[in-house]
């Protein structure tokens, strides 16, 4: 059992290792997808800052969305991790990987980990611009580990969501298409730009079933108010929707190529 | 030794690519199967890789099931599909240990064997480079290297040549038969290539529409047509159908295929 978990353990890593090799090569995309972030913080962040139309208690504007942003911009880099597996899959590297005496399982969760290694260079990124902006962010070392914890779990999960998607849909124009329709109800039926408080019972019951408010939240907690009250649930509803995309992605990835 | 007893696959929708196909591969033999696109040439393969399964018969390689042992089948065998499958953002060296560390070769081999496996593939000026910068011809070298990093019993290569030119085509063979002389490795070529098949197969079997139609050796076939039959007068004599007239394949093989001829 231990040499199957070792072995597993470390089919998972080469895995993650290639992707990081990959990013090491080009690091242009970490860059090209650092704008949209700047652009909310800067833009949106800083007009509604200055006008006060959103209740955010004793924290700004600004502070409050920074976690947001945060979630955003690791939900919009795993949910579109699965068009790489249409891609990879309409090559011949699915197949050469299948072949390979690695589980299935293991594939999926090596792939969906990998995402965060790009999600962990995005969140420097936004964390700079943060910085720059004037958010106050907590600098505790225990509250950051805890942060960066988070987001290689959200990662995880939207990216395993994201190959789940690409196992049913098969091609790049379907998953594109569906993508886009998962994407704008996560991000905006959730707490990332405004407190759920504010929206009507119908969206604050998509946003209590919404992984990303709890990646919100524990971010928010983590980064901004040091409010730990709520993270042990934040924390345990992202591991079992993680578990519950891998699980999924899995079984998908059987029929694959088929 | 691959063994395939009477296997039938038909796809959801219907389509059926293989009706009871049966043969028999030697250990250390070069077997080519022939046929036009879409002659169901790739779904055994993928069937023998344990990629997908029958729908019903069985096959068998060294008399592990390819469907009851595949994890066991998964690390006997080598295999290069015939979409390019090196990863263009890693130089040639990372492609070979990628697999060396995903097939578990041991960390006191793993430089050697890349080495060895760069080498006979002359590869090895090339190995810091990022394989997008690579010629089609090294891309398909590299994939062989690849697939040899584990030291597999048996090698299937899906169309090693298609979209290569001449003498790309004929450095891969160079290097394909070596590979059987050097590593005593059982090889299973799928190939629409007549020429190639009949020059470098140990024995071919041609395949139509999914129907397994003759197997032997390419001196046999021809025997068997006439004294100075070409390999295009066997096929027809065989199968009744005239091969570059035969117009299989899906929308998603054609597109796959002019995009390899690009390589």
């Amino acid at each position: 059992m231990l040499k199957y978990l070792l072995n597993y353990i470390s089919k998972v890593s080469v895995i993650v290792e290639m992707e990081a090799r990959k990013l090491y090569h080009d690091q242009t995309e970490i860059l090209t997808r650092a704008i949209q972030p700047a652009l909310w913080l800067i833009i949106f962040g800083e007009v509604f800052t200055r006008n006060r139309v959103i209740p955010t208690g004793n924290i700004s504007y600004l502070d409050y969305i920074t976690p947001g942003i945060l979630a955003q911009s690791i939900l919009f880099i795993a949910i579109f991790y699965g068009i790489m597996i249409v891609w990879e899959r309409d090559f011949g590297l699915i197949s050469k990987l299948v072949v390979s005496p690695t589980p299935r399982s293991a594939i999926v969760l090596g792939k969906a980990l990998s995402s965060s290694i790009k999600c962990i260079a995005q969140t420097i990124v936004v964390l700079i611009i943060a910085f720059l902006l004037k958010v106050h962010i907590i600098l505790n070392p225990l509250y950051l580990l805890g942060a960066l914890i988070i987001i290689v779990l959200s990662a995880t999960c939207f990216s395993a969501l994201s190959i789940f998607i690409a196992t049913v849909m098969k091609t790049r124009e379907r998953f594109m298409g569906i993508g886009q329709i998962i994407t704008m109800p996560l991000f905006f039926a959730s707490n990332a730009l405004y407190p759920i408080s504010m929206m009507p019972d119908w969206i604050k019951l998509i946003s209590t079933i919404n992984p990303v408010t709890y990646v919100v939240n524990a971010l928010r907690s983590l980064l901004i108010t040091g409010d730990l009250t709520l993270i042990a649930l934040d924390f345990t509803v992202l591991v079992l929707s993680t578990i519950l995309f891998v699980v999924l992605a899995s079984i998908g990835f059987r029929t694959i190529l088929e | 030794m691959i063994k395939v007893e009477d296997i039938t696959k038909v796809y959801k929708g219907g389509v059926t690519a293989l009706k009871s196909v049966s043969l028999t591969v030697a250990t250390n033999e070069v077997f080519g199967l022939l046929g036009p696109n879409g002659a169901g040439k790739t779904t055994l393969m993928k069937i023998l890789t344990t990629q997908i399964a029958p729908t019903s018969g069985a096959a068998f390689i060294d008399n592990f099931n390819v469907v009851k042992n595949a994890g066991k089948i998964r690390g006997m065998i080598g295999y290069v599909p015939q979409d390019v499958s090196v990863q263009r953002d890693l130089n040639g060296y990372e492609n070979l240990l990628f697999y060396a560390k995903l097939y578990g070769v041991p960390k006191k081999e793993v430089k050697k064997r890349i080495v060895s496996a760069l080498n006979l593939m002359e590869l090895r000026g090339r190995a810091k480079d990022l394989v997008k910068y690579y010629s089609g011809g090294m891309m398909r070298r590299l994939e062989l290297a690849e697939s040899l990093v584990s030291h597999p019993k048996v090698l299937f290569l899906d169309e090693p040549t298609i979209g290569l030119d001449p003498h790309a085509r004929k450095k891969v063979w160079e290097k394909i038969l070596k590979l059987r002389t050097d590593h005593k490795i059982t090889i299973f070529i799928n190939t629409h290539y007549m020429n190639e098949a009949e020059e470098y197969c140990d024995r071919i079997a041609i395949i139509n529409s999914g129907k397994l139609v003759i197997t032997g050796t390419p001196e046999n076939l021809r025997k068997q047509v006439g004294s100075d039959a070409t390999m295009d007068d066997v096929f027809i004599h065989f199968t009744g159908e005239k091969f570059e007239e035969l117009d299989g394949g899906s929308f998603r093989e054609a597109v796959k295929t002019r995009h390899r001829m690009r390589r």
